[in-house]
């Protein structure tokens, strides 16, 4: 299987990765990966970014089983450049689509990443339950609880990161609070404390869940509804104000 | 790509309707909009986040139903088009991140465009000013020379001079705060009237008397006008605000004074405010300006007093009145595909996939 996964949480990125779905985890090859250090130039670079993945991207996209996109939670604007490309490209292709959120890319990436005892790799960071958090603005995270296998426990969720209590946590969100954080008795590992979602982490766990469950269609994937997690800032007016 | 007669896709996404249209060369094909009207009626005014939230959820329904009703397939386009400015920059992104998406996909080229110049190109699709134009001896397709326009809607309010639609334009005057239809649902929510304020104002206006109150018409004095030799520093521009807060003022006057709002007449006298500057304006502007071609466009050209007005004072001046049919004049795809196929024939070269939306992108920028 060929995919497509686009994820604009934060950062703006892309990946085209290919397995086998009888051996997904290990026979996964990243055949094309862009992903941007900042969180505010998506509408610039994504389209140059997917772009940049193919050779020939009107004959190589249909060919691909399908485009996963990351639907959040994050900022509205940049969440919606990633979205609206994948639903685009995908009705274009004609290729089938699916949603994944975002915050299982970091998750993933905790999950991959081994830990070290005197240089060995010992075992998976995520040695019991972990936290994933991302910058919400406004003083706020989003953030999720995962098994120390990457399942999701709980969320995704929008606040400030005081309400995150005993508990590792990983992610750029981690870093912007590490304070208040360790104020709570939560551990921020340095070394994951400015960790983005991106396309490819995005891509590694949509492969293992696919992988698990024998089929795209029984992974369990999302649709591409984006998890805004808050409402628009508008109030319905109240009373006229006075001018005089 | 057909250069001579293209067919070009068109999207618009700069406000509250997610329009997708496709015309070859000035032959419209089909102008599918999609509104998110009814969710801002609560709140008395676009919302812009609910209104990008509503293009992400309409852009791929709304292609789809313009591809079936036009009977054409993407593979047929020779060329899409995209508004990149002005107007709601999450809006506008959204509109944007599709159309790219659509060029890359397809490997078509892509062209960014002005959405103010757009409600130009759109005089170039409308049956009757096409007819109008031939009776001006321009021939089919064409706009008229010395050619100006007058964009009045929700979103903006500017005099444009149009010397080529597809390399010269220039803006003349527009508003410095609010766009003229954005007063009218100020001040329809004032009155207590229903949103989109425009058509509701217009209809009590018919009611009312016009001369009844005396509201100010903002930078209409020596100081901003100055004259033909020595212009002011907003001869051809416009201001709404002021008259805005006097409306309020007006009306608790008269609840202060415990008296019956005479809601008609201040609707009336509103709107008479509103518009006698941007016709007067606009008509003052042609002539200065050497414009004998008057083409409207916005959705305030949906009001009647605006056309009654327009016409009145055109005429008199021996200017031409252009007034494309309404489903024209609001925002959508079909224009945006007409100034895209106006760029093709005249051999402008395309944007590159890394630019980015513009929400105050100047008229002077036709094409990105
Ligand atoms: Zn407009």
């Amino acid at each position: 299987m060929r995919i497509l996964t686009i994820d604009t949480s934060a950062v703006a990125s892309a990946a085209v990765l290919s397995f086998d779905l009888a051996d997904a985890v290990r026979s996964l090859r990243v055949e094309a990966n862009f992903a941007t250090a900042d969180t505010r130039s998506h509408a610039e670079v994504l389209a140059p970014g997917v772009k940049s993945l193919f050779e020939d991207p009107p004959t190589e996209g249909p060919a691909l089983d399908a485009i996963i996109v990351g639907t959040g939670p994050g900022p509205f604007t940049g969440l919606r450049s990633g979205i609206t490309m994948a639903r685009t490209l995908a009705f274009t292709w004609g290729v089938p689509l699916y949603g994944l959120m975002s915050l299982d890319a970091l998750a993933q990436q905790v999950f991959d990443t081994p830990r070290y005892d005197a240089g060995r790799a010992v075992a998976p960071l995520a040695v019991r339950e972990f936290v994933v958090a991302t910058d919400a603005r406004r003083k706020e995270v989003y953030w999720a609880r995962y098994s120390a296998a990457a399942q999701l426990l709980d969320g995704p969720h929008v606040g400030p990161a005081d309400a995150i209590t005993a508990v590792q946590v990983f992610g750029a969100g981690a870093g912007l609070y590490a304070a208040e954080l360790t104020a709570n008795g939560c551990e921020v590992d340095a070394g994951f404390a400015q960790i983005q979602p991106t396309a490819l982490e995005l891509g590694r766990s949509a492969v293992r869940r696919i992988g698990a469950a024998g089929s795209l269609e029984a992974a369990g994937l999302l649709d591409t509804t984006p998890l805004y997690l808050r409402e628009s800032d508008a109030k319905v007016p109240g009373p006229r104000k006075r001018a005089l | 790509m057909n250069q001579s007669n293209p067919l070009i896709l068109g999207i618009e996404s700069s406000c509250d309707e997610t329009g997708v249209g496709l015309v070859r060369g000035t032959q419209l094909l089909t102008n599918t909009v999609s509104s998110s009207m009814d969710e801002h009626v609560r709140f008395g005014g676009v919302i812009p986040e609910i209104a990008s939230r509503a293009h992400l959820d309409a852009f791929v329904p709304t292609l789809e139903q313009a591809l079936a009703d036009a009977g054409v397939t993407l593979e047929d386009v020779d060329a899409i088009a995209v508004t990149s400015g002005p107007g709601l920059a999450g809006a506008l992104m959204v509109g944007v991140s599709a159309a790219k998406a659509l060029a890359l996909a397809t490997g078509k080229p892509l062209y960014a465009i002005n959405h103010l110049v757009a409600h130009v190109g759109v005089g170039l699709l409308d049956e009757s000013i096409a007819a109008q134009a031939a009776d001006l001896n321009i021939g089919a397709g064409a706009l008229p020379p010395n050619l100006g326009a007058l964009l009045v809607s929700g979103g903006h309010t500017e005099i444009l001079r149009v010397r080529s639609i597809a390399s010269d334009v220039e803006l003349l005057g527009a508003t410095i705060d609010d766009a003229a239809g954005e007063a009218f649902d100020k001040v329809a929510r004032i009155l207590g009237l229903s949103y989109p304020g425009g058509p509701a104002i217009d209809a009590l206006a018919k009611q009312g008397n016009a001369k009844a109150i005396r509201f100010p018409r903002g930078l209409t004095v020596p100081k901003y006008m100055g004259t033909a030799e020595a212009p002011g520093p907003h001869r051809y521009d416009f201001s709404f605000s002021g008259l805005k807060t006097a409306v309020a003022r007006c009306v608790e006057g008269y609840e202060v004074r415990g008296e019956e709002i005479p809601m008609a007449d201040v609707a009336a006298s509103f709107q008479e405010a509103v518009l006698d500057v941007i016709t007067a304006k606009a008509v003052l502007a042609c002539k200065e300006q050497g414009i004998t071609t008057l083409l409207l466009g916005g959705g305030v050209a949906a009001n009647s007093r605006l056309r009654e007005l327009a016409a009145q004072r055109t005429s008199a001046a021996g200017i031409t009145l252009l007034v494309p049919k309404l489903s024209l004049c609001t925002d959508n795809g079909a224009m945006v595909a007409a100034l895209g196929a106006q760029l093709v024939m005249n051999g402008v070269a395309p944007s590159d996939l890394d630019f980015a939306p513009d929400s105050s992108m100047p008229v002077s920028s036709i094409s990105l």
